[in-house]
């Protein structure tokens, strides 16, 4: 890790360590912390296949933007910087709509008109503004990749919990046979809101715990 | 009139570097959004040619070849794979001979618009079944036109033209009401999905079955061997 002081004087920190990946990753998940996005959390999250897709998708356009970003940070004058993140996330979203549609039509169609407002997904302009404008490259690739991959995890835990109660099966492959009876409420949108918010539940159980043990263990150092 | 009154405005920025870096990210943008269409293009026209015929070969069972056809003033005119606008595609057997015709359709279902290819025999003159290409039916219920056994077993429909126009309109009934080849008897608790099934046939085959009954030779002339396109 390398330390540079800024103008003001302050040390800033520019090397790429673990934090920086795996803030999305928990700490900081844009789904299940931030609560960003969730409108394609929601609406796409009625599978495992369309899940995974829409993570994945929504990966590259953090990456690929966050990426560009940071390359010409620099360059953009701060009155334009809004339009120009833009034009560049609208760029690679179009990018991914092509790919998406040569690799597989099916998966293009259930996406539907999500993959389209990737571009609105407020997550992927947050770390445009807030990381990959004020960051070196590798710092903002790796950030951005944590991020989308937060996003990926928790979009594939909503969807595959959906997918396994709502049709009995996950990435279409059949669990229980047919004396299961599908709770298809889990597929549609209430069933959406219903498992993000037992997933947040969970989530937050599991860090107030994680949380009072390190307190705890925090504590007993202090002791001995 | 002393200096310490004056208004302080902020320095003027000039919109030149403005404008030239929103229009160097336009162009970048703009150069990487045509380097990625020119390398999916190819493959997404495959995709969809292959989406079609796979298509193709579920309504028209035993079609091995299949040719497309443009609707244009009440006639039929060989088209491309590619051809735009109202298209049907006729389905071809292993010898070249017309074998049967899938047509588009298309009806508002109960989340948003159902688009089917359904297949039609002209020797019959019955729809034979239909594949659905896009719909946001509720999944378990509305979703069940495509699944349901009962509901699939309304097909073949009869669709016979008489005077240029079906002899019978096609509709669809409560469930268990059904009494002739020309209804279809709807899917109890998904009323709305079968009910658009039956409006898109029937607005299909109204406008296009008298076309197509009046054109079969040029269906039949413009087989495999005059470069119709492989399933």
């Amino acid at each position: 890790m390398t330390t540079v002081t800024t103008k003001g004087g302050r040390k800033k920190e520019e090397g790429i360590t673990w934090d920086v990946f795996a803030q999305g990753l928990w700490r900081d998940n844009p789904v299940l912390v931030m609560l960003l996005g969730l409108c394609p959390v929601l609406a796409v999250s009625n599978s495992a296949v369309n899940a995974l897709a829409m993570g994945l998708a929504t990966t590259f356009v953090l990456v690929s933007s966050g990426a560009l970003v940071s390359l010409l940070r620099h360059l953009i004058p701060k009155q334009v910087r809004i339009a120009t993140y833009i034009v560049i996330i609208a760029t690679f979203v179009t990018i991914v709509d092509y790919l998406i549609q040569a690799i597989s039509l099916d998966l293009y169609n259930a996406l539907g008109a999500f993959i389209q407002l990737i571009v609105v997904n407020c997550i992927i302009l947050g770390r445009a503004e807030a990381y990959a404008s004020r960051n070196t490259l590798g710092r903002a690739v790796v950030n951005a990749t944590g991020m989308g991959l937060g996003f990926t995890l928790a979009l594939l835990a909503l969807g595959s919990i959906r997918e396994i109660l709502g049709a009995g099966s996950l990435f279409g492959i059949d669990l229980f046979g047919k004396g299961f009876e599908p709770w298809v409420v889990m597929i549609m949108p209430p069933g959406g809101f219903i498992v993000l918010s037992l997933l947040l539940v969970a989530f937050n159980w599991i860090n107030q715990r994680l949380g009072r043990q390190i307190e705890q263990s925090e504590g007993c150092g202090h002791g001995t | 009139m002393s200096g310490s009154h004056e208004i302080r405005h902020a320095p003027r920025t000039s919109p030149w570097p403005l404008i030239a870096t929103l229009g160097g990210v336009a162009m970048l943008s703009g150069l990487l959004v045509v380097a990625v269409y020119q390398f999916t293009k190819p493959i997404i026209a495959e995709n969809q040619r292959q989406a079609v015929a796979r298509a193709i070969g579920r309504v028209i069972p035993g079609a091995v070849s299949n040719r497309a056809f443009r609707v244009e003033n009440g006639r039929l005119v060989p088209a491309g794979p590619q051809a735009r606008g109202e298209v049907i595609y006729a389905g071809y057997d292993v010898k070249g001979r017309l074998i049967g015709i899938a047509a588009k359709a298309g009806a508002q279902g109960y989340a948003d618009m159902i688009h089917m290819l359904y297949g039609y025999d002209p020797a019959t003159q019955r729809i034979l079944g239909f594949e659905v290409l896009k719909m946001a039916e509720t999944p378990g219920l509305g979703d069940k036109i495509t699944t349901d056994e009962g509901f699939l077993a309304n097909f073949p429909l009869d669709a016979t033209v008489e005077e240029g126009k079906l002899r019978h309109e096609i509709v669809t009934v409560k469930h268990g009401r059904k009494r002739n080849p020309w209804e279809i008897d709807a899917i109890s608790g998904a009323t709305i999905s079968s009910r658009a099934v039956g409006k898109a046939l029937n607005a299909s085959a109204q406008r296009l079955l008298p076309i197509i009954r009046s054109q079969l030779d040029v269906l039949r002339r413009n087989g495999p061997e005059a470069g119709g396109g492989k399933r």
